[in-house]
């Protein structure tokens, strides 16, 4: 069965920030799909189907949302899918819209994914006791830490490499308009003085809490000859791994299910050699640690030698292979979004549309997400070539 | 496009499930009954996909605890939908048409009775102006209905015979909750429960799991000649605007969308005998019939449908599951299963099945 | 000694947030009008007068840019009784929520009728608006309808027709909006009652007595605590309770610093992964009786439970790990854990 080529021929964000209070909900979809449309040169008329990613209905205390969203985003009268996979959900929302495209289903799928979670507070959302468990993590970043610790002791990474991310991904931040984080004034012994919060990792390293939303419009290879789109990002390869959250012996800061994902991917898209062969990638990042993590997870770096990249400058936007050149989960973080952040920003670079922060002649680009306790996995290939 | 058949069904419906809102109880041994069906492992499966919602029970992330109940190492190929499992079905049917995988498991779970589920319900609508004065689903359920009867659409007398020959058939389905041999005149004997609904007219609210095995028929190894494959022929689905001012409310036009849709352009529905239709309310299953253009001579949810069993999440997901099974008995060779959601019949799925011989075994 | 009770630990949870929501420029107007008693109805691209106004037309999907005053009087379009009044629902005696389309309006409005009785309502019945004393900006400001006494509209009672068509002097009036309000709260209250897993709730009654009671995976024999409904890699459920010690190590940790909506315990503090000798999964807990500087991954560590009479279903009961002294455990021992 040969699946329909499909491509991204339209994206559209908001302006991430920690409230959104000029806008309402519905307000805050349009903008990312109007601008979506409007890049794909289409109106609703020409839609087929929607599909619609967040995370838990618990941040905005509304269940199911894209129900009475409907109207609002177009979807009335069509087909309309609600994913929700944790935190991947904006990567796997893509690869549901994707896979309606290469199945032959539909021509032209609008996609988008969002989270308001000023409405109520992304910490309290995360720490909700459960009856007859003990509240000890504190949110998302008390979570992870422990396993960032175990990184950090099984590579044995030099301590400063967590900051040296945060100051990249805020850096590469200033030059996306779109960008919530936008300080000037991050430096790697900036980001060492802030406050450690959940030891080892310091607030400096650690990813906002964003209102936001992200669009995209894919096409058909039919519909994308029919538009007048000459620059589409090709859907060269995508997957989707998920394992449980805790079993005996699971690898916490190397999970086999990225692994898996990663090996399938770059087997499926023909990749051998993913350090030169991918020219950059939109890793998700909420942590700064997780970049030397992820890069050997996904093949990038052997074992225990991911934080290699980051030190070397290889990771920096003028580096060999940029990671997260939009400034990442770390300067934005709408958690329903951030997933689809990457996957659209990875299409942006090589349609040439990444304006300030683009890299030069990508052709290739790498769009990642995770979510859970790092066991969803969604990812992503585009680029330049029809595949 | 790929033939793609449902090739198991497991299902458990009850009152209240006293266990966790991730169900996973429920899903362990449902999961169990599929592999002794299909004589498969979880290794044969090359996509899970899941439906359920965080708010029933009140837990984040129920979804991911699920997941224990599928031993899922080595890593899968998985997903879910906040939605009922019949568009975690969908969402698999789409994945084995792009060729990803062969075969899928969709399973779905609610322990509505943690809480009121028609109170929690009132989430499902505009934030702004409708959830704060938290209008129930009954109560919306009741506009509907009363909208129909006053306007000569249907009447409460066709309510009770849906109701009554509901029940009826619930006698002889093990899993329904609610059952017993009634007539029109017991139903319309009843009180009304929020008028102008009797209690019969709504579905009870059920806790329950289901999951089906859909797989495409041009890998299908050698089965059991006792299963006749139910083939998906055409599945579709639609949404409505969620304005209840600016619906008509005695449409709707998202389910005969989806119908037609599902039938096809030259077949159509006109060959259906059975349909399983998703009707919590017992003027909704007067309203689908006629989205659907099912006439007199198509039997009409002979589970009891909605009305016998409504797990939440599921129920839509054992819809297409029933109707399945009318095709594995080889007592229909096309049916209809329909699944909704969304408040007043806003959001629905339509599948059509027919029986098919499965293509040219594989040897495994 | 009586066998414990098999049956599942249940406990309430509630689940309580006051969202608030800003409400973009369409809302905004609606909704600071109501403040003032005075309703807006959306004008959609077909001409029809929406209340309440979607924020974008349903047809043609621009932003509504005009909206109109309509009367806060109307007709009843379609009702049904509540005869047990769920909480926060507009009244607290019986009622109907009813469709009510009102004067000047072309999309009928969902909202309570404080009628009494069943009896007292009835479609094509006249109602108004019964306007809450104190008003914020909500759309409980109006608080809910009630029966107006007159079937048909009143002579020169409404300035607004209910047909199909308008005056010309209704078409699309921008009002001017006092004070706008931009925001609105939404408290949302939910109760649930919850219910562990058998063996969840094994593990619980376990822990009162002291115990800590984990469970082997039948088909890979790893040691789960607590125990789990299912082995996540054999999908099958754990069985046969198995006794622990209560030592154990920290795997890895970290130390919380950060203050939180919704914490318990108060910072700093050392959240660790504890693997208890002969477990093969560790779980989070606390470590305490030590400077959380001097926590290190290996560190042997043993339970404090709590007294008796304090004592939970949940791992609480164990208030905290703390070092027994003995040397850190091999690196290598525990890699995999990691």
């Amino acid at each position: 069965m040969t699946k329909t080529p499909a491509a991204v021929i339209g994206v559209g964000q908001t302006h991430y920030r920690a409230k959104r209070e000029d806008v309402s909900m519905p307000g805050l979809l349009r903008e990312a799909i109007d601008r979506a449309l409007a890049d794909a040169e289409l109106t609703f008329a020409d839609i087929d189907a929607v599909v619609v990613g967040k995370a838990p209905d618990l941040f905005e205390g509304v269940m199911m949302p894209e129900l009475f969203l409907a109207d609002a985003i177009g979807a009335t009268g069509k087909p309309m899918i609600r994913v929700h996979t944790a935190g991947s959900v904006g990567g796997s929302t893509a690869i549901v819209a994707a896979s309606l495209v290469q199945s032959g289903v539909h021509d032209r799928v609008l996609t988008v994914a969002f989270e308001k979670q000023s409405e109520s507070n992304a910490m309290w959302a995360l720490s909700i006791p459960v009856p007859f468990t003990m509240p000890v993590h504190a949110g998302a970043g008390g979570f992870f830490a422990p396993h960032v610790r175990s990184y950090i002791r099984r590579s044995g990474a030099p301590t400063e490499i967590g900051a040296m991310v945060a100051a990249k991904d805020r850096n590469n931040a200033l030059k996306n308009p779109y960008a919530h984080l936008r300080n000037p004034d991050t430096t790697i012994e900036s980001v060492l003085a802030s406050q450690v919060l959940w030891d080892p990792v310091r607030y400096d390293e650690t990813c906002p809490s964003s209102d936001g939303a992200c669009a995209m419009v894919i096409a058909s290879e039919g519909a994308v000859k029919a538009s007048g789109i000459t620059n589409p990002a090709w859907i060269q390869g995508q997957v989707m791994r998920s394992e449980p959250l805790a079993y005996a012996e699971r690898d916490q800061a190397n999970p086999w299910a990225g692994r898996d994902a990663a090996a399938h991917l770059w087997r499926s898209t023909g990749i051998t050699d993913p350090r030169t062969e991918i020219d950059c990638a939109e890793i998700y990042v909420p942590f700064s640690w997780f970049e030397p993590m992820w890069m050997e997870n996904l093949g990038f770096a052997a074992e225990g030698e991911g934080w290699k990249l980051t030190e070397q400058g290889v990771t920096a936007l003028t580096g060999d292979l940029p990671v997260n050149m939009s400034g990442g989960v770390l300067s934005s973080n709408p958690i329903g979004a951030s997933g689809m952040i990457r996957f659209a920003e990875a299409a942006l670079q090589v349609m040439g549309e990444a304006g300030e922060h683009q890299v030069d002649g990508a052709r290739r680009a790498l769009g990642h997400a995770y979510g859970g306790g790092s066991q969803f996995f969604a990812m992503w290939v585009v680029g330049s070539q029809k595949p | 496009m790929r033939d793609v058949a449902v090739v198991g069904f497991a299902q458990r419906q009850m009152r209240e499930f006293d266990g966790s809102p991730n169900c996973i109880e429920l899903l362990v041994p449902l999961l169990q009954e599929l592999w002794e069906q299909t004589g498969w492992t979880k290794e044969d499966i090359g996509f899970w996909c899941s439906g359920s919602s965080d708010y029933l029970a009140g837990r984040s992330f129920s979804f991911v605890t699920a997941i224990d109940a599928l031993g899922a190492v080595p890593p899968i190929s998985e997903s879910h939908v906040e939605m009922d499992a019949a568009w975690a079905l969908y969402e698999a049917w789409i994945k084995i048409q792009t060729g990803e995988a062969d075969t899928a498991l969709v399973y779905g779970f609610g322990k509505s009775s943690a809480s009121t589920l028609r109170r929690t319900l009132a989430l499902q609508l505009d934030p702004y102006t409708l959830t704060p004065l938290w209008p129930d689903t009954v109560s919306i359920a009741g506009m509907q209905a009363r909208l129909g009867i006053e306007q000569g659409v249907w009447s409460e007398k066709e309510m009770a015979e849906v109701a009554a020959r509901s029940r009826t058939n619930a006698t002889g389905n093990e899993h329904a909750i609610r059952r017993g041999e009634t007539t029109i005149d017991d139903v319309l004997a009843q009180e009304l429960l929020a008028d102008p609904l009797r209690r019969w007219d709504c579905a009870p609210v059920t806790d329950g799991a289901a999951a089906i095995v859909i797989a495409a028929t041009d890998t299908l190894p050698r089965t059991s000649p006792a299963i006749r494959p139910a083939v998906i022929t055409g599945i579709a689905h639609c949404v409505d605007s969620p304005s209840l001012g600016l619906r008509d409310l005695t449409r709707s036009p998202s389910a005969e969308r989806a119908g037609a849709a599902a039938g096809g352009a030259s077949v159509g529905l006109a060959d259906v005998t059975v349909a399983e239709l998703h009707a919590p309310f017992s003027h909704q299953e007067l309203i689908l019939r006629r989205e659907l253009g099912l006439g007199d001579d198509v039997r009409i949810n002979p589970s009891g449908g909605a009305l016998g069993g409504n797990p939440m999440f599921s129920a839509g997901l054992i819809r297409i599951g029933e109707a399945a099974r009318r095709i594995w008995s080889g007592e229909a060779d096309k049916v209809l299963a329909h699944a909704t959601s969304g408040a007043a019949l806003q959001q629905n799925l339509v599948c059509v099945m027919a029986s098919g011989q499965a293509r040219r075994p594989e040897e495994r | 000694m009586t066998p414990p009770s098999t049956a599942v630990l249940h406990q309430p949870l509630t689940l309580e947030f006051a969202y608030t929501r800003s409400l973009g420029p369409v809302l905004s107007q609606y909704m600071s009008a109501l403040a003032a008693k005075q309703v807006l109805g959306a004008v959609l691209s077909d001409g029809r007068v929406a209340v309440p106004p979607p924020e974008y037309d349903p047809v043609s999907h621009e932003e509504i840019s005009r909206m109109q005053p309509v009367s806060d009087e109307g007709v009843v379009v379609t009702w049904s009784w509540v005869a047990e009044p769920l909480p926060d629902q507009p009244l607290d005696h019986p009622f109907a929520f009813a469709l009510v389309l009102l004067d000047g309006a072309d999309v009928p409005l969902l909202h309570a009728v404080d009628a009494g009785s069943p009896d007292a309502i009835r479609t094509g019945m006249r109602v108004r608006a019964r306007w809450a004393d104190e008003r914020v900006g909500s759309v409980r400001d109006l608080a809910c309808f009630e029966p107006a006494g007159l079937d048909t509209a009143s002579p020169g009672g409404s300035a607004y027709s209910t047909s199909d068509g308008r005056t010309a002097s209704d078409e699309g009036a921008s009002v001017s909006r006092p004070d706008g309000v931009t925001s609105t709260t939404t408290p949302v209250r939910l109760a649930y009652d919850y219910a562990a897993s058998p063996e969840e709730s094994a593990f619980g009654r376990g822990l009162k007595e002291g115990r800590i009671l984990a469970q082997a995976c039948p088909v890979c024999h790893k040691v789960y605590v607590p125990p789990r409904g299912a082995c996540p890699v054999d999908g099958v459920p754990t069985t046969d309770p198995i006794d622990l010690p209560d030592t154990g190590i920290v795997t890895t940790f970290c130390i919380v610093n950060v203050p939180f909506l919704g914490q318990r315990i108060t910072p700093p503090y050392v959240s660790a992964y504890v693997l208890l000798d002969g477990s093969d999964i560790a779980f989070l807990h606390l470590i305490l009786g030590v400077d959380a500087a001097e926590v290190r991954m290996g560190m042997r560590v043993r339970a404090v439970w709590k007294p008796e009479d304090e004592r939970s279903y949940s791992m609480e009961t164990i208030s905290h790990f703390e070092p027994t002294g003995e040397p850190d455990a091999d690196y290598e021992s525990y890699r995999r854990h990691l």
